[in-house]
């Protein structure tokens, strides 16, 4: 016993000494970013697509707490990442001065994501009393619904679209949001709320009947979820200078869902690899042309058939575990014996 | 009046065609509880089978349309052999996800295939007879009449005989119905293939209503039609023929009297509201979870 | 003052009377058992006290609380938990956030502080950590904390069920045929379990059970079922004689 629980504790030292590497790496990347943004050491092609990753994995991430960590089946995330998109290009364009527009460019997609989030609580309302297909339904008609509305308001652009954003998405930004949404949803699954959304997956009644407040755990969920979408949404507006209500239409939402069942539900390194590799897959096949829009749903069929949780399907990276989850049940024992 | 009464007209052609998609979507989920995302793509498919046929082929209407039947029925077979198949022990959500995959692939291969949307050559006569200000054309009334035959068919095939009482069966108890000895493999193969020939159908009668086609055009259609599978109480046959006509009225009702960019809006919303005050469709029974 | 009081509690499904007129008044640290043929609607009465259902007339009352028309959460949350005839368990989760879930009504922290894992987060979160770790010890599963919780054998998921019932420091404790699937040696140990955790949670305890030899040796009250009505309560001895309930167990009772 004796020997066992110094193993533990070497164990454990050793792990929370590696912890100190990862907001050191952080450190380091988030100035290596702006470093390259800087001095443009990188090409600019690969730049944005290393940005597209990164909106990628914002938007992966918040899907996958719905749909993989809470079980159920939104089909409209980018009705929420149009609302984001619109509503930060509009701050930058029409409202904020426009040698402001730089600086204040956060706030504009803060904004964003605040609009989203608050949309994102009142689609959360059908969820108490519908479930599986017809929630899937109205988070359907809510995307399609955020389209037909910004195609009726002129001063968005309608159909047309809207511009002159200024590209203000840089490498430093877009690393910075990716961050805080991987840190703020992860800390939200490792807390009471997230075991609530995890519970509502697994058996939403018992769930309830184990003092879960379901409702407040969707609405927490949803509003979380649809905010990422959003910052997101600012982001992508901001990278593109150019949007219109096609790129956020049942297509776009499509392709967010692929990268969370290709990385995997209910994890945040699936959502990470999923959003790289869905993205980077489509990069480096290019070349193939059309044909390349052939080949990756085969992939996605194929993977679903041999792997139907995906790449990474409930599991986790360890870093992204706070070591009191990981680690309770031996750091208990630790305690028991050391009293 | 006679203006209502024209929209009225095109809203049953309309609806005619969501109708006869959504029988596709219905009989699926009924037998299977599962929503086949790839249909809008099967009808998509089904509107080129009929380009081929007709352009490369020079068939008339009739082959037309029974190559197209077939063809999508087929496929929608096969489809259901190698992908769905597999994972009918897996979540239900990796089923989705393949048929979206499915769809894409549908629609993407299409699109490889002919890069330009193609023009469907007309394959009927096409008169217009004017009765007192309302004007009716052959092709209407061919479309409406055809899909009510086929829907008719399928009435009797679920309701009349063994295929149908066995497709009964198993979406009644998926378990027992083997015990029985329902041979579930095969009845669930006929209702891929009647379901996506139906499907197929309106493809080859959308392309002769609205003759230009692309690869893209089974994905809004789809999904309108699941949203009418839906409003009828998906699982229900019946249901899925009303909840097409209902919408096609909409549509054509909200694009007869108000600017036609908020078809989809009002379509959708009014999608919502039915759903609040009748959250399993208009023939659909809610399923009480046990405790 | 009795810890549930249920009055003239009537439940219909689609017009039928599942329950009807059905009386109840438990006393703190009574033990009291339903029996019943299947469909007599026993499991309809724990719906109606969790509020599953909600009951079409009559009231229920919990420590003088009315409880008819609140959330199942709102329920649990004043007191009383209970297990499930098929185990309902969060099948991927491991036992120990099985427990942990069920503490979801004692935290104070806010989304807020979720979120940004901070103020009063960290420290309440340790002690939930700490009182389930605490619990599943004293239940004698903290080996498993880490397992998949459908890993576990059939025997201690239904312990865990109770465990997890547990945490959510119920003053009333629903049991749904706990001994569903055990053999006559695993009843009676059951039997002494029930006893000792009533003993230890100074709980009271009301349960389904179907296993005869259970139900006379531990209840001290016995309530019959059939078809919605109650036809008998009494003391276990008295139950055992009642014609009645004899004329509806015929061939069933097994004692």
């Amino acid at each position: 016993m004796m020997i066992n629980t110094s193993r533990i504790k070497q164990f454990k030292e050793n792990l929370e000494t590696k912890r100190w590497l990862l907001p050191a790496l952080l450190v380091f990347v988030f100035a290596l970013s702006l470093v390259i943004q800087q001095f443009e050491l990188l090409d600019p092609y690969v730049q944005l697509i290393i940005m597209y990753v990164g909106i990628n994995i914002i938007l992966t991430l918040s899907l996958n707490l719905i749909n993989g960590y809470m079980g159920e089946f939104s089909v409209g995330h980018a009705g929420f990442m149009a609302i984001g998109a619109y509503v930060a290009s509009f701050l930058t364009v029409k409202v904020f001065p426009t040698d402001m527009a730089a600086w204040l460019f956060p706030l504009a997609v803060i904004a964003g994501g605040m609009v989203a989030g608050v949309v994102g609580l009142v689609v959360a309302f059908p969820s108490f009393k519908t479930r599986g297909d017809y929630l899937a339904i109205v988070t359907l008609a809510f995307g399609m619904i955020v389209k037909s509305v910004i195609e009726n308001i002129d001063a968005l652009g309608g159909p047309r679209g809207f511009l002159g954003m200024e590209k203000l998405s840089t490498l430093p930004w877009v690393f910075f949001w990716v961050l805080i949404s991987v840190w703020v949803i992860r800390n939200l699954i490792y807390s009471n709320f997230g075991r609530g959304v995890l519970s509502i997956r697994e058996d939403e009644i018992a769930s309830d009947l184990m003092s879960v407040n379901t409702n407040h755990v969707k609405v927490l969920a949803f509003t979380v979820s649809s905010f990422f979408a959003g910052i997101a949404g600012g982001l992508f507006a901001h990278l593109l200078q150019f949007i219109n209500p096609r790129a956020f239409d049942i297509i776009k939402s499509t392709d967010i869902l692929i990268m969370v069942y290709l990385g995997g539900i209910g994890s945040i390194a699936g959502s990470v690899i999923g959003a790289t590799v869905y993205t980077v897959l489509l990069e480096v096949l290019r070349p193939m042309g059309i044909w390349r829009m052939v080949f990756m749903p085969l992939v996605l069929v194929l993977l679903m058939i041999f792997r139907p949780r995906g790449i990474m399907g409930l599991r986790e990276f360890r870093w992204f575990v706070p070591v009191r989850d990981m680690l309770a049940s031996r750091l208990w024992r630790e305690k028991k014996a050391g009293t | 009046m006679t203006y209502v009464l024209q929209q009225l007209l095109n809203a049953l052609q309309v609806g005619s065609i969501y109708a006869l998609i959504a029988l596709g979507y219905t009989m699926v989920y009924g037998i299977l509880t599962m929503i086949n995302f790839a249909h809008g793509d099967l009808f998509m498919v089904g509107a080129f089978l009929c380009f081929v046929a007709a352009v490369t082929f020079n068939l008339p209407f009739v082959p037309v349309l029974l190559l197209s039947m077939i063809g999508v029925a087929f496929l929608g077979v096969v489809i259901e052999r190698f992908a769905y198949k597999p994972l009918r022990q897996a979540p239900r959500v990796s089923a989705i996800i393949t048929a979206l995959g499915v769809g894409l692939f549908l629609e993407n291969f299409t699109l490889a295939l002919n890069p330009y949307p193609k023009q469907i050559p007309q394959l009927l006569e096409n008169t217009t007879w004017t009765f007192s200000g309302l004007s009716v054309s052959s092709l209407q009334v061919f479309v409406i009449i055809l899909s009510l035959v086929l829907m008719w068919i399928l009435d009797l095939i679920v309701r009349r005989t063994m295929v149908g009482m066995a497709m009964r069966a198993i979406s009644w108890d998926k378990t027992v119905a083997p015990l029985l000895g329902v041979p579930v493999n095969m009845i669930i193969s006929v209702t891929f293939a009647i379901g996506t020939s139906l499907g197929g159908a309106a493809g080859v009668m959308y392309a002769l209503a609205y003759p230009v086609i692309d690869p893209y055009m089974g994905i809004m259609v789809g999904w309108k039609a699941f949203i009418a599978a839906v409003v009828g109480g998906i699982g229900n046959i019946r249901g899925a023929m009303i909840g097409g006509y209902i919408l096609g009225a909409v549509e054509i009702m909200v694009v007869a009297f108000m600017p036609s960019t908020y078809r989809d809006f009002i379509a959708f919303v009014l999608l919502l509201v039915l759903l609040i005050f009748r959250p399993y469709g208009i023939l659909g029974k809610p399923h009480p979870q046990k405790v | 003052m009795s810890v549930l009081k249920a009055e003239n509690v009537t439940h219909y499904f689609d017009g039928l009377a599942a329950v009807s007129g059905f009386n109840l008044n438990l006393e703190p640290y009574e033990l009291v058992g339903i029996i019943g043929p299947n469909g007599a609607g026993k499991t309809t009465i724990f719906n109606l006290i969790t509020g599953v259902y909600k009951a079409t007339h009559g009231s229920i009352s919990f420590a003088g609380t009315e409880i008819v028309g609140r959330t199942p959460s709102a329920i649990t949350a004043l007191g009383i938990a209970r297990t499930f005839q098929n185990i309902r368990l969060f099948k991927e989760l491991s036992v120990l956030d099985n427990v942990r879930i069920a503490h979801y009504a004692r935290v104070r922290y806010s989304p807020v502080e979720a979120l940004l894992h901070m103020g009063r987060f960290q420290k309440e979160e340790e002690e939930i950590i700490g009182h389930s770790m605490d619990l599943l010890a004293f239940l004698k599963l903290d080996a498993y904390a880490d397992e998949v919780s459908k890993n576990l054998p059939y025997g201690l998921q239904r312990r865990l069920e109770i465990a997890r019932a547990l945490a959510t420091r119920p003053q009333l404790l629903l049991l749904d045929e706990p001994a569903a699937g055990m053999n006559p040696n695993e009843v009676s140990q059951l039997m002494e379990f029930i006893k000792w955790i009533r003993k230890e949670f100074d709980l009271t305890i009301l349960l389904i059970e179907h296993q005869m030899h259970l139900v006379m040796n531990i209840c001290e009250r016995l309530l019959v079922l059939d078809f919605g009505e109650t036809i008998a309560e009494g003391l276990p001895r008295d139950i055992q004689k009642n014609p009645r309930v004899l004329e509806v167990y015929l061939g069933e009772v097994k004692c």
